[in-house]
């Protein structure tokens, strides 16, 4: 039973001045991975497999199928969106109305091609539960699509690492990069130079006095990736019961 | 060994030691460990293994994948010295859009800081004075001279948008390359998605500052795509009619055109995914090509690159 497994930590291990032994363990992962090593000697009894939800499968189909599901929830929000009185109440020539619209067709299009690219191998179609936006009022239209559009992003840059074939890679890639164009200008829609954020970013910090100095400062720019659990637990509050997502294969 | 009295004497030489080793928590796990007894044997190992890490010295990468990231690197040092030029410089960039151009910069700053660290002793090197913003090739008499004078905000505007969708694309395209090494892939992709949005707030901020637009906010300007070259969208429709300076030499239409081998680098406005048209059931040709963003390929990126540098540098060569 892992509850009672011994503390693997040497008690005798004194740490010199200036680095605490917890800190240091912190910082090498040296906790993390003695744990890791005693829990690979535990037989795996969590596998309580949840029939009811959709596994998106294994290997590149299971990554192709993730990003499917993404898709056509993404693709039913933007469609909804155009049946709620915030869009019906935007100007023909508004930039909202084209955002809206282009938004609409570049997920319709992204959901077609993975159903067309996966065959026999593509899941179920899914069906969204959007019961917690409110498609009359724009910041809860906007809001969501947001939360959308960054988690998408962070899925897509958290699935890279699992796929095999360099030709989905690419793929990937194509739409990534699109999504983020759609997140950018959806938080600028919301909030005006917000296109990157400590939200999704991690956002480089110069040094005082040394910002035309590269490289110097803490923080990275880098984008924040999400794991396929993390993204799921979040996707699944939109999607009904039978048609939430599970990602058994990569974790 | 002594490992803490180690760390302890790394840190009154670098006290960034700890900040080094902290994002590789989970360094044991990319060593393959996981499920495997630890032994005695195996810490020396596991020792240099984590300071080859921690200092981005040593880690094995092969030469395809040192290039693809010293590729990265001279286009991050073309943006950081490009934005870093227009903030320092004087009537240049509104007062209400310079928190954004800061933060362009700084994220630029850390890609650079990423990129150095995984290369280590690899990485390129470059200063302000390795570039000419006139894509003169060191001339400083390019179709672009002026870029960062007072006045010149729609120049400077449509030469960002080239540099960054010229970088959207690089990294695309390089990161097939990266497989081999998922972390430093995942880096990549991290940087990639992060370029993407500065693409789509540059082109917001054309937007903006076109004729009629609102100079303070170009989310309330449509694009127009009877001028992509001036109003274009936050993605990129078709080719958007060859960028912003189609007509100069260099021309941005080698930002948005094909690659070399167009099967694998098609030009921006290819509808066709995996074999899969993308038109059709209500997605028309401009939505099909906006949706999907294009890889191109290394020797046409530094073939646009190699016009802003001077050209007795190394970069981009």
């Amino acid at each position: 039973m892992m509850t009672n497994s011994p503390n693997p930590t040497p008690e005798s291990a004194a740490a010199p001045a200036g680095v605490p032994r917890r800190a240091f363990l912190r910082y090498t992962g040296a906790s993390v991975a003695i744990t890791g090593l005693l829990l690979a000697g535990c037989d795996d009894d969590s596998d309580d497999v949840d029939a009811n939800l959709v596994d998106v499968g294994a290997d590149d189909t299971g990554i192709l199928n993730y990003a499917y599901a993404l898709e056509q929830l993404e693709a039913a929000f933007y469609a909804e969106i155009k049946n709620g009185a915030y869009y019906k109440g935007l100007g023909a020539n508004s930039a909202e109305k084209q955002i809206l619209d282009d938004l609409a067709l570049h997920e319709l299009a992204h959901k077609n091609f993975f159903k067309a690219a996966l065959g026999n191998n593509a899941i179920k179609d899914l069906e969204p539960d959007f019961s917690a936006v409110n498609f009359g009022d724009k910041n809860s239209v906007l809001t969501n699509a947001q939360a959308f559009e960054d988690l998408g992003v962070a899925a897509y840059n958290g699935a890279g690492r699992f796929i095999k074939s360099p030709t989905n890679l690419a793929l990937a890639g194509k739409i990534v990069s699109v999504e983020a164009r759609h997140a950018a200008l959806i938080r600028d829609l919301r909030q005006y130079n917000n296109f990157v954020g400590s939200d999704v970013v991690d956002l480089f910090i110069p040094t005082a006095g040394s910002e035309s100095t590269p490289g110097a400062g803490t923080g990275t720019g880098k984008e924040r990736s999400k794991r396929p659990q993390e993204v799921l637990n979040t996707a699944n509050q939109f999607l009904k019961a039978g048609s939430k997502l599970s990602a058994r294969s990569f974790s | 060994m002594d490992l803490l009295k180690l760390i302890s004497d790394i840190e009154k030489v670098d006290p960034e030691v700890y900040e080094r080793l902290d994002p590789r928590r989970r360094v044991f796990k990319h060593f393959g460990l996981a499920g495997k007894t630890l032994t005695a044997a195996m810490l020396p190992g596991l020792v240099s293994g984590i300071f080859q890490r921690a200092y981005g010295q040593g880690v094995s990468i092969t030469p395809a994948v040192r290039d693809v990231l010293n590729l990265a690197l001279s286009l991050e040092y073309l943006e950081f010295y490009f934005y870093d030029t227009a903030i320092k410089a004087t009537g240049l960039i509104p007062d209400v859009d310079l928190p954004a151009f800061r933060i362009i910069r700084n994220d630029e700053s850390g890609h650079i800081k990423v990129l150095r660290e995984v290369l280590g002793s690899a990485a390129v090197t470059a200063t302000r004075e390795d570039f000419d913003y006139s894509g003169g090739e060191g001339r400083g008499d390019g179709p672009f001279k002026g870029v960062h004078d007072p006045g010149k905000y729609a120049l400077f505007l449509g030469v960002a948008q080239s540099f960054v969708d010229t970088g959207v694309r690089a990294y695309k395209g390089g990161a097939p390359v990266l497989m081999p090494n998922p972390d430093i892939l995942e880096s990549a992709l991290n940087i990639h998605s992060v370029e993407a949005r500065h693409s789509s707030h540059v082109r917001t901020v054309r937007r903006a500052v076109a004729p009629g637009g609102n100079p303070s906010n170009g989310t309330a300007v449509p694009g127009n795509l009877s001028d992509l070259n001036n109003v274009p969208k936050s993605w990129i429709s078709g080719k958007d009619n060859d960028g912003p300076s189609p007509s100069t030499t260099p021309s941005t239409a080698l930002v948005y055109g094909a690659g070399i081998a167009p099967e694998n680098y098609p030009a921006e406005n290819n509808t066709s995914q995996a074999g899969v048209p993308i038109v059709g059931a209500g997605i028309t040709e401009v939505a099909a090509s906006e949706a999907f963003d294009e890889p191109l390929d290394p020797a046409t990126v530094k073939k646009i690159a190699r016009y802003f540098v001077r050209n007795t540098t190394q970069l981009f060569v």
